[in-house]
C-alpha cells in the first residue's frame, strides 16, 4: 500500500518538485563521491596494464558511459511507455529530460572510444561494432531531441517522443546485432575491447565506483532537468506561482 | 459505409490510393529518377575502374535506394492531412492500424516496385555480374517494403509539422540500418558466387516483423499527430 500511495503522490508535480528539490543535493554528493573515488582510484591507484600500458586507463570513463547511453535509453522508452499506457505525465517529463543526457553520455563514450583507438589502432575511428553501434544509437538519441523541439505543443511532442523511443527500443537490439554481423564480416579480427576474460579486482572497484557515479549523476541532472520541466509545464498553476524561487519581485 | 467488410475497406483504400498516384504520374517518376540519378553519379565520382565500381557497387545501388524510398515517403500521408481524409479514416469504425497497412501497400505499389523494376539497369551499369541480379531484386523485394513500413512511422510523428523533412531523415535512416547491412551484404555475397540464405532469411525475418508491429506504431502515432 505504501509504494503505491507514494507513486500516487509523485504522480503530482507539485509534490515531486519538492521531493526531487530535496533528493538533488543528495544525489549530487554521493556523484561527487563516487565519481572522486573511481577517479583517483582508476588513473592513479590502479597499476598499469601489461599490454596497452597506460593509455588503457581511459576504460574508466568510457565503459560507464557505453553502459549509461544503454541503460538511459531503455529508462527513456520504459517511462515513454508509462507516458502513453498510463498517462503518468511526470514519466514523459522524466523521458524527455533523460534524452539530452544520453546523447551526453554516448558522445563521451564516442569521443573516448576514438581517443583509445589512436593508440591502439592507430587510427581515430575503426568501424568496429560497439563504436558503429554507438554511433547509431547517437543518431536515435537526436531524432528524439529534434522531434521533440520541433513539435510546439510539448504534451503532443512527449507522446511523440515516447513512441519513438519504444520503435528504437525495439530495434536497437535487431541494429546491435546485424552491425556485428556486418562488422565480422569486413574486417579482419581486431583486438576485441574491454571483454578480456576477467578484470583484476584493483582495475574493476574504480570501474564500478565510475559507474555507480555515473549513474548517480544521471540521477542528479534527470531530477534537475525534469524539475525545469514541470515549472515550465506547470507555469499557470497557483502553486507556481507562490513558490519563493519563481516569485516575481 | 460503415457496415463495409474490413476487406472490402483495405480494397477500397487502396484503389483510392492508386488512382490518386495515378492522377500525379509525374511525381510519381521523381524518386525513381532520383534512384538512377545517384547510382550512376557514384562511378564519375570514384573512377571508372571496373573492379572498384563492382566492389562498392551493392552498397551504391542500397543506399541510393534507401534515399530514394526516404525522399518519397512525405507524400505517404501529406495530402490525406492536408485535406482531413486523415481524421475521418481515424474515426471510422475499422482498425486504423489495417487502414494504415493498405495506405503503406498503396505507396510501396507506386514508390517501391518501380525501383525493383529498374535495379537490374543499375546493377548491369555498377557492373555486378549477372548472377548477382536476381539476388539483388530479391532483396528490394524484400527490402523496400520494410522501408516502407519503418518509414510510414517516422512519417506518421512529422506529418503535423511545416518542416518535416529533415527530422524525417535523421528519423527513419538510423532504422534503416540492419536492412541496408543485409540487403547489400547479400548482393556482395551473391555477385562472389557464395549462397546468400542468411541474408535472405534475416530480410524476411525483418520485413515479418515490420508488417506487424510497424502499421501499430504508425497508428497510435497518426493518432498523437492529429490530437
Amino acid at each position: 500500500m505504501g509504494i503505491v500511495a507514494f507513486i500516487h503522490r509523485m504522480g503530482s508535480p507539485q509534490y515531486f518538485y519538492q521531493v526531487a528539490g530535496r533528493l538533488v543535493p543528495w544525489f549530487g554528493g554521493f556523484c561527487a563521491l563516487f565519481l572522486l573515488a573511481g577517479l583517483v582510484g582508476g588513473l592513479v591507484l590502479a597499476p598499469t596494464d601489461y599490454q596497452q600500458g597506460e593509455s588503457y586507463r581511459i576504460i574508466f570513463i568510457h565503459v560507464p558511459s557505453a553502459w549509461m547511453s544503454m541503460f538511459i535509453y531503455m529508462v527513456m522508452a520504459t517511462a515513454g511507455l508509462l507516458g502513453l499506457v498510463w498517462r503518468v505525465k511526470l514519466a514523459e517529463v522524466i523521458a524527455i529530460s533523460s534524452a539530452p543526457i544520453g546523447a551526453s553520455f554516448t558522445f563521451i563514450a564516442l569521443v573516448t572510444g576514438s581517443l583509445w583507438g589512436k593508440p591502439m589502432w592507430g587510427a581515430w575511428w575503426v568501424w568496429d561494432a560497439r563504436l558503429t553501434s554507438e554511433l547509431i544509437l547517437l543518431f536515435l538519441y537526436l531524432g528524439v531531441i529534434a522531434l521533440y523541439g520541433a513539435i510546439e505543443d510539448k504534451r503532443v511532442a512527449a507522446r511523440a517522443v515516447a513512441i519513438l523511443a519504444l520503435v528504437g527500443v525495439v530495434n536497437i537490439p535487431i541494429i546491435h546485432y546485424s552491425v556485428e554481423w556486418w562488422n565480422t564480416l569486413h574486417q579482419p579480427a581486431t583486438i576485441t575491447k574491454f571483454d578480456k576474460p576477467s578484470i583484476h579486482v584493483s582495475m574493476l572497484i574504480p570501474l564500478l565506483l565510475m559507474a555507480l557515479g555515473c549513474k548517480l549523476y544521471y540521477a542528479t541532472v534527470v531530477l534537475m532537468r525534469a524539475r525545469c520541466e514541470v515549472l515550465e509545464r506547470e507555469r499557470n498553476s497557483r502553486w507556481v506561482e507562490t513558490l519563493p524561487e519563481v516569485a516575481k519581485p | 459505409m460503415s457496415q463495409r467488410s474490413l476487406t472490402s475497406a483495405f480494397v477500397l483504400l487502396l484503389r483510392r490510393d492508386l488512382t490518386l498516384a495515378y492522377r500525379r504520374r509525374a511525381e510519381l517518376m521523381n524518386p525513381l529518377l532520383f534512384f538512377v540519378l545517384v547510382s550512376s553519379l557514384f562511378p564519375l565520382g570514384i573512377g571508372s575502374n571496373p573492379k572498384l565500381i563492382a566492389a562498392v557497387g551493392p552498397g551504391v545501388i542500397w543506399v541510393a535506394a534507401l534515399l530514394a524510398a526516404m525522399l518519397s515517403l512525405d507524400s505517404m500521408f501529406r495530402s490525406d492531412f492536408e485535406d482531413g481524409s486523415l481524421e475521418q479514416f481515424m474515426l471510422s469504425s475499422h482498425p486504423v492500424s489495417i487502414l494504415v497497412l493498405a495506405k503503406v501497400f498503396a505507396h510501396w505499389l507506386v514508390t517501391g516496385l518501380p525501383l525493383i523494376l529498374v535495379a537490374p539497369l543499375l546493377g548491369v551499369l555498377l557492373a555486378l555480374p549477372t548472377e548477382a541480379l536476381g539476388v539483388l531484386m530479391l532483396t528490394l523485394v524484400l527490402g523496400t517494403p520494410v522501408l516502407s513500413l519503418i518509414g510510414s512511422v517516422g512519417v506518421a510523428l512529422t506529418v503535423g509539422l511545416r518542416r518535416g523533412g529533415v527530422i524525417l531523415s535523421l528519423l527513419v535512416l538510423p532504422l534503416y540500418v540492419p536492412v541496408l547491412i543485409f540487403a547489400a551484404d547479400a548482393v556482395h555475397t551473391a555477385a562472389q558466387g557464395i549462397p546468400t540464405t542468411a541474408q535472405i532469411s534475416f530480410l524476411a525475418g525483418l520485413l515479418a516483423l515490420a508488417l506487424a508491429l510497424a502499421p501499430l506504431a504508425t497508428a497510435s502515432s497518426l493518432r498523437v499527430s492529429l490530437s
